[in-house]
């Protein structure tokens, strides 16, 4: 910031001397580079022409390739070497983020699409009990859904916030706290399969072979969503400013208020905001419902015993192992997957609009 | 910190002053807490332990149901390999593309939209990875066969990788489309860490380079890159764990073998250990989950290894960065 005090001094014989500078030669800013990009879209638009129709796709990438190539020999040409490379660099840059635009747009626009032919009210109002071919629908998925994901928040919010206030207010740097920081990122890397397969190997010691239940699907979620939790809350707590726990220390609360009282309602829209995130990271989560869950064509609402649909999982299997007609069966597939998208774009909307509305005044 | 120390003695022990009210209240929150940090390790225990107790008996009983020779590690490897193959291909492919937009995100997007653009990168990792199996097979998986594969085949069938007797595979469900389809799955980790560690870039450092005349790019070469590296490598590792334990994709995907393949267009292909174990799992009993659980065993030691690397590098290029 104190470079803008100094008064800028003019240099005009040293830079005229220096041919490789962008004062001497031309410029391409502003209109020209716009220029380029236009003239890349259209060369972009003729790439598809011979085979027939639109394909916007190849349109994208072919307008990139363009740019980018273009933007360096253009600049080559009419402005110096280093400005070639750098505006070579900008367009590489910006035509990355575009590049990675394409399979997230292609991804949302195919789950809608396809989505759409079974997004209707008996999808959502009837089960598969004792439907063949068309028609039926994925309430059971979803009610199974919701009760395995509310079980997996009940277990995971408490054990991964109280481990994070630990780490944070008690912990001190002491060796155990290294250790369970440590332990929370081997935690992090676990497969989500391999959850599946430890919480299935538990319940077979309690259960026998073949279990099979929702709450060995809560357990294995809980096992992939705690080190999300202790991770954001850690984060957040460490925010909190040391003035506001020694203010209340000094006017003799007791540690525990503090904490309750001070520290989590300071950090209360982070802490919030990375649990709703949690819960959209697991609620998608298929592999380890495979094995420890199942699938099944009933409503069960019992999360102690016996099979339970989930929406991932009968997206899954009955794109899988389609029925006949498959067509019914696959859109009943894409349906859930639309569903699934939704419920995570709604958790997400949430968490932006709980960290704007909670966030503490003063503070940003 | 400072007002800390110069207080009285006895402020700093807040439970003294009220010790009928906070004695207990202060016992039963740390042991809450303390319980909650303990747990933690005991299921990591319990995790180890279950696996491993489950997955013994593959070692100590009669195989001879089992199909193949019954060996677990000519039953392991090819996965391993698929595993390994798999996850270092999208690896390749998504790293560069992800310090890319991470630099755009960071350096190159304008202020007040690269809050906005990070969390749209974002929302590329909250999508449920059925529904990245179910588009990689329908929409990708196609386009890759009409027009990836063929050129490939044609212009660079002299590398073994895209190089062989066997057809490449017209439905796409090859280990190229999968290697793509997780490209883009792990790219917003990658873009997350690197992006943190472009922010991070010490000002002076950048306002230095661009005094000495630098364009924008030569900054980044000599102030944003040296020091963001150590974390780039990180991120990539990380995302690498992520890819060697991702399941759906796969097993919707792929359309798979038994064997080692180097070929990555054609329909004969090495699976995943997870994808396996997904596709298996449902139709086991008996011995086979035991097979199973001890192959979920092996993919849970590799991930630990890559991650325990990438922490490692992590952490030593970040208090060195620190000092």
């Amino acid at each position: 910031m104190s470079l803008t005090d100094i008064p800028p001094r003019p240099l005009e014989s040293d830079e005229r001397s220096n041919s490789d500078d962008a004062i001497t030669s031309g410029s391409l800013a502003g209109a020209p580079m716009l220029g380029i990009f236009a003239g890349a879209v259209v060369i972009g638009a003729l790439s598809w022409l011979p085979f027939g129709g639109v394909n916007w796709a190849r349109w994208v990438i072919v307008t990139l390739l363009a740019y980018v190539i273009g933007t360096l020999i253009i600049s080559r040409v009419v402005e110096s070497p280093r400005q070639a490379t750098d505006r070579f660099a900008t367009a590489v840059m910006s035509s990355a983020f575009l590049l990675v635009m394409l399979p997230l747009v292609s991804v949302v626009w195919t789950v809608v699409e396809r989505g759409a032919n079974r997004f209707d009210w008996t999808f959502y109002s009837e089960t598969m009990r004792g439907v063949i071919g068309e028609g039926g629908g994925g309430y059971h998925a979803i009610v199974g859904t919701l009760i395995v994901t509310s079980l997996t928040a009940l277990f995971a919010i408490p054990f991964g916030l109280f481990t994070a206030i630990y780490l944070v207010e008690y912990a001190n740097g002491s060796r155990f706290s290294k250790a369970v920081t440590a332990l929370v990122d081997v935690m992090t890397g676990i497969p989500s399969i391999v959850a599946g397969l430890f919480a299935y190997a538990l319940f077979v010691l309690i259960d026998g072979p073949g279990h099979r239940s929702g709450l060995a699907g809560a357990v294995a979620l809980t096992l992939l969503m705690t080190p999300v939790v202790v991770r954001t809350s850690e984060e957040m707590l460490r925010l909190v400013p040391n003035e506001l726990r020694e203010a209340s220390f000094a006017l003799g609360v007791p540690r525990w208020r503090t904490i309750t009282k001070v520290v989590l309602p300071t950090a209360i829209a982070g802490i919030l905001t990375g649990i709703v995130l949690a819960v959209a990271r697991v609620i998608g989560e298929t592999a380890p419902l495979l094995v420890t869950v199942g699938i099944t064509a009933n409503l069960n609402k019992n999360p102690l015993s016996g099979r339970m649909a989930t929406l991932p999982v009968f997206s899954y299997n009955s794109y899988k192992f389609p029925t006949l007609p498959p067509e019914a069966s696959i859109d009943r597939a894409w349906t859930a997957a639309l569903t699934l998208v939704l419920i995570v774009m709604v958790l997400f909307v949430t968490a932006r609009i709980l960290s704007s509305i909670l966030k503490p005044k003063g503070l940003r | 910190m400072t007002i800390l120390d110069n207080s009285p003695p006895g402020d700093t022990d807040a439970s003294s002053i009220d010790e009928p009210v906070g004695k207990a209240g202060d016992k039963i929150f740390f042991g809450l807490s303390f319980g909650a940090a303990a747990l933690i390790l005991v299921t990591l225990a319990a995790v180890a332990i279950f696996l491993f107790l489950e997955g013994l008996p593959i070692f100590t009983s009669d195989t001879a149901e089992l199909d193949g020779d019954g060996s677990f590690v000519s039953y392991v490897g090819p996965l391993v390999f698929g595993t390994i193959y798999i996850s270092v291909i999208a690896l390749v492919l998504a790293t560069p593309v992800a310090i890319a937009v991470a630099l755009y995100v960071s350096h190159y997007a304008p202020r007040k939209l690269a809050q906005s653009l990070g969390s749209f990168i974002d929302l590329l990792a909250a999508i449920p990875s059925v529904v990245y199996g179910l588009w990689g097979i329908t929409v990708l998986a196609p386009v890759m066969a009409r027009s990836v594969f063929p050129w490939l085949r044609e212009n660079l069938g002299f590398i073994p990788l895209f190089g062989s007797d066997v057809p490449i595979a017209q439905s796409g469900r090859s280990t190229l489309t999968v290697g793509v389809v997780l490209a883009v799955m792990i790219l917003p980790i990658i873009t997350a860490i690197s992006r943190e560690v472009f922010i991070q870039t010490p000002r002076l450092h950048e306002e230095a380079s661009i005094a000495l005349g630098a364009t924008r790019w030569e900054m980044i070469r000599q102030a944003v890159i040296p020091y963001g590296r150590s974390g780039v490598i990180s991120g990539a590792m990380l995302g690498l764990g992520r890819a060697l334990g991702e399941t759906m994709a796969v097993a919707i995907i792929l359309s798979p073998a038994k064997g080692y393949f180097w070929d990555v267009l054609t329909a004969q292909n090495s699976n995943s250990i997870a994808a396996n174990i997904a596709l298996q799992f449902p139709e086991s009993s008996g011995l086979e989950v035991n097979r199973l659980i001890a192959t979920g065993l092996v993919l849970f030691v590799i991930t630990f290894g890559v991650n325990a690397i990438a922490r490692r590098i992590a952490n030593a290029g970040f208090s060195g960065a620190d000092g």
